[in-house]
């Protein structure tokens, strides 16, 4: 790791700074958006269909609306004299706001209860009486695929069968030359199942729509508050100056928060006609059924490989299961997100990738839990499909990967499906983490153990990631370029504010942020507030999920205040009665080349900014910058997990997990670490327990945190963190964004080392979640 | 029904429908909004509040359940002398990140250092097992309360 270049006082890149949010939230004194009171708040509670396809032929609402203390009942007729029974989804899709014709999934919105208190709310749910017909349900896009199938989507004009998207990219003909050339062609099918991001605290709102002035202050755990704001301008036909979105704190993202849901529409509308505020506040078990499930893609990878084991091509073939509306969020010329980074790390010339995705009568979401767009699902699948083919092939899976690996000198690499890779030493990374883990003996030591009848694996991935969405030309959601932005203004006492675009939902914002500032101009970082999260106190941005708050809002606040160490020049010559090009900036002390004594401080600038200018020049120490990144960025990371199974039962404990992370320059390590430990938590989660899952009748069991299993501390393995730090050479600081690494590179680590255990009896998949039961019924079967 | 709880030191009179959760009494009745809900089935622990020194989760006890009781929440951590050391240990080892799990994460952890004053990492994950934490991966909320236990052991040593 490079040194930092400021005193710990200053507290620039590199310096572990202590975070500025603690300070509220140790103390009970976070403000996160049930945590909001406004006077006069209505409370919303939403009566979901029990049933997963179902005609509804009629609604009685008429004793709830009687009950005491229930405002209104919202019905989809209601929503649909307003035009809003409908609303456009993140993907070009539409989704039903309240049902008017028929429900879709289990769960979903179909009427809406305002009442003074949440309790009497959730009272009158109960009262309304929905008369449902019965359709049969469609649980599995196969089903939904198959000739004859009940169309769930008859609504939609010209849709004449469940499909619901195809994509296609990479060179069919090339690839299939490759495959003519493989010696073998290594094939793994696997489904990467349903998801869900859960973060500890659901989602939420709380809307205020003066009817008077029209002005809508809208609290709302967003990850997007400025995009949110431009979407409900289009949907809700409000004009965008009176809208303001406030995303407060929030409680974990992990991609729930990005989209729009019916809850946020029903109530916006209710506070519109009734005149008061109204808060809805999912509980779990609407947050696990309705909102932002993730994954459910069923993936066919096959590799050409010659026997050297040097790979020729990739070929992939998936079908994903969308739910009832295609409501993925994800930049609109990607059908697939970026799954197209499937050729992962390796030097191929051919890859080829083609994919449909099928309605199903299950909760739409189509997130990108804790990843950039379906990156987890093609970091998976290609690093899965790397350690197999070493088995076929029959050498070290670690030396699989290095024969293949894109090396150094090739950077900037442009992968076969169009990708440019900024930078990298792949080789080094993996030789660093087997070195740590000591895999030569390890692997002695595995032999040793099957010997004796003991089943020890070892598990390796060696992912990259195409994070920090991204360049105007290729980037957009809803038309909406994919930039970010930052305004600082620094003080005459030499204090700074500085605004953001990106929102944090824990990622420590407020503290790494302000070290940027601190690292460019040498005002300490202590001295300078962050403010995110309000749009009407903050520039434009697209939000915060695809790690690209320090890719792109990182790299924003980088420009602007070398704006400002600009101008600070200018007036330090002026002060110091200097040339310009003479003056040099550091640590915030501006001096004369080749005369040191000769100096003021950045804070003599501050207040000069307001006091003491050169003839002409403007007053005040203020800029904005919106940044349009020229690349996306690309960490990578090697893995390595070590497992033992116990053969009589299929259960396997970690007993080992290295993860060397390289995201470039790394801002603040403390965090940077924080962030991965929490990320190889998740990615053990889904290799491990979490899945959603539906019965044949659409009925959702993950529905709470009973069933839909999240790893408490007992279950977590203890992880063994190592860096290396190839800067990115496009960033202006050389950071990459590492907020979803670790979730995206460490499935296929924890699955690969189950197989590994087993790959001597001739297994090759287990699909996740790696259960004890599938791992007894693998061995059973293969021996 | 009329109750009263004795919440951070302050007893609190009020009149509740019998069905009132006791969380929903601390954050709507009394106004304090550091206690968090996550899960409403007594499985992520966010809710979590101290009843005569014991950690319960609060979605699940009813708030006549607590008249009487002496309640300490998140903002009742803190004293004259300043932050407990269970708040200082947790920004200093990083054992936060959102925030939503901390006050109830501090709670169990205080609780359990009151109890075991020398905990063990495995007695710390136990302890804490009932509480969920989607950010961090527990390794620094271990280590926070690990090392509020040592301060607590040396200031008591110390007097």
């Amino acid at each position: 790791m490079a040194a930092p270049t400021t005193p710990a006082e200053i507290g620039g890149i590199g310096h572990s700074v202590q975070r500025k949010e603690d300070a509220r939230l140790i103390e009970g004194q976070g403000n996160f958006l049930d945590d909001i009171d406004l006077p006069n708040t209505l409370h919303m509670a939403i009566l979901r269909s029990p049933l997963a396809h179902a005609r509804i032929n009629g609604i009685d609402s008429s004793a709830a609306t009687a009950l005491d203390g229930v405002v209104a009942v919202v019905t989809g007729d209601l929503m649909d004299q307003h035009g809003l029974a409908w609303m456009p989804t993140l993907s070009g899709d539409t989704q039903a706001v309240l049902a008017t014709d028929k429900v879709r999934y289990q769960g979903q919105e179909v009427a809406a209860v305002i009442a003074t208190d949440p309790y009497i709310a959730t009272d009158a749910l109960e009262l309304i009486e929905v008369d449902y017909e019965d359709l049969p349900p469609i649980t599995t896009p196969q089903q939904s695929l198959e000739e004859g199938a009940a169309l769930i989507r008859d609504e939609k004009e010209g849709q004449t069968d469940n499909l619901a998207y195809t994509w296609e990219t990479g060179d069919k003909v090339a690839t299939e030359e490759a495959f003519a050339q493989a010696d073998q062609v290594v094939t793994l099918e696997t489904h990467y199942p349903r998801s869900h991001p859960a973060p500890l605290e659901t989602c939420g709102i709380l809307a205020d729509v003066n009817s008077v002035t029209g002005q809508a202050t809208i609290y709302m755990t967003s990850q997007a508050p400025h995009a949110h704001r431009t979407l409900f301008a289009m949907v809700a036909g409000l004009p965008e100056q009176n809208i303001r979105i406030v995303s407060p704190d929030i409680g974990g993202g992990f991609g729930n928060k990005v989209p729009i849901y019916p809850g946020y529409v029903v109530a916006t509308a209710a506070s519109l006609l009734i005149g008061q505020p109204v808060k809805w506040v999912e509980s779990r078990t609407e947050n696990l059924i309705s909102t932002g499930f993730a994954r459910d893609y069923y993936m066919k990878g096959e590799l050409a490989v010659t026997d050297e084991g040097r790979i020729l091509g990739l070929r992939v073939n998936m079908l994903s299961d969308q739910g009832a509306f295609y409501s993925d969020a994800q930049p609109t010329q990607f059908r697939a997100g970026l799954f197209h980074v499937v050729t992962g790390s390796y030097d191929f010339p051919a890859a080829h990738i083609d994919c449909r995705g099928a309605f199903t009568n299950k909760a739409p979401g189509g997130v990108a839990y804790r990843c950039s767009f379906r990156i987890t699902e093609a970091s998976y699948l290609i690093e899965r499909l790397v350690q197999n083919a070493a088995y076929e092939v029959g050498i070290d899976p670690a030396e699989m990967r290095l024969r293949n690996f894109i090396q150094p000198e090739q950077f900037p690499y442009e992968t076969a499906t169009g990708f440019v890779y900024d930078s990298g030493d792949y080789p080094t990374a993996l030789r660093t983490a087997l070195d740590e883990v000591g895999y030569e003996d390890l692997r002695r030591e595995q032999a040793e153990a099957r010997a004796e009848g003991r089943l020890i694996g070892i598990g390796i991935a060696h992912f990259t990631e195409a994070v920090g969405a991204g360049p105007s030309h290729t980037y957009d959601i809803a038309g909406l370029k994919m930039i970010d932005s930052a305004e600082l203004r620094v003080h005459p006492t030499g204090k700074a504010i500085l605004k953001l675009g990106v929102k944090t939902q824990g990622q420590g914002h407020e503290t790494t942020f302000a070290q940027i500032v601190a690292e460019v101009l040498g005002i300490p970082a202590n001295d300078i507030k962050v403010e995110h999260g309000d749009t009407d106190h903050t520039p434009y941005g697209l939000g915060t999920y695809a790690s690209r708050s320090t890719p792109v809002g990182g790299a924003a606040t980088a420009v602007v205040a070398r704006k400002l160490a600009d101008k600070a020049k200018k007036i330090a010559a002026h002060l110091l009665e200097a040339a310009e090009e003479d003056i040099e900036l550091a640590s915030g002390v501006l001096s004369v080349a080749g005369s040191p004594d000769r100096s003021v401080t950045i804070q003599d600038i501050a207040l000069a900014a307001y006091t003491n200018l050169p003839e002409g020049m403007e007053y005040g120490l203020e800029d904005v910058t919106y940044y349009d990144p020229p690349n996306l960025t690309y960490p990578y990371g090697s893995y390595i997990v070590v497992v033992e199974v116990d053969p009589d039962t299929g259960v396997w404990q970690v007993q080992r997990m290295v993860a060397l992370d390289d995201c470039g320059v790394r801002i603040n390590p403390m965090i940077v670490e924080g962030q991965i430990c929490g990320g190889l938590t998740e990615g053990f989660a889904m290799s491990a327990m979490q899945w959603i899952t539906f019965d044949d009748d659409g009925n959702c069991i993950g529905a709470n945190f009973m069933d839909y299993l999240v790893p408490t501390a007992w279950e977590t393995p203890r992880f063994e963190l190592l860096a290396t730090e190839v800067p990115s050479p496009h960033h202006p600081i050389g950071a990459k964004g590492v907020g979803e690494s670790a979730t995206v590179g460490s499935p296929a680590a924890f699955v690969n080392a189950v197989i590994d255990a087993l790959a001597h009896l001739g297994v090759r998949n287990i699909d996740m979640p790696v259960l004890p039961d599938r791992v007894w019924a693998a061995i059973d079967e293969a021996s | 029904m009329e109750i009263t709880v004795t919440i951070n030191g302050s007893d609190h009179a009020s009149d509740v429908e019998p069905r009132t959760l006791l969380v929903d009494h601390i954050r709507r009745t009394v106004g304090l909004t550091g206690t968090h809900v996550g899960c409403d089935t007594t499985s992520c622990g966010a809710c979590t509040v101290l009843m005569d020194g014991k950690p319960v989760k609060a979605c699940t006890v009813l708030a006549a359940q607590a008249d009487g009781a002496e309640v300490t929440t998140v903002e009742g951590l803190k004293t004259a002398d300043g932050l407990h050391p269970i708040q200082s240990a947790f920004t200093d080892d990083h054992g936060l990140q959102c925030g939503f799990c901390t006050p109830g994460m501090m709670l169990v952890g205080a609780s359990l250092i009151s109890e075991n004053p020398d905990p063990s990492e495995d007695d710390v994950r136990w302890a804490i097992s009932g509480n969920l934490c989607r950010c961090t991966g527990y390794m620094n909320i271990v280590k926070a309360i690990q090392t509020a236990a040592a301060r607590v052991a040396e200031s008591s040593n110390g007097s």
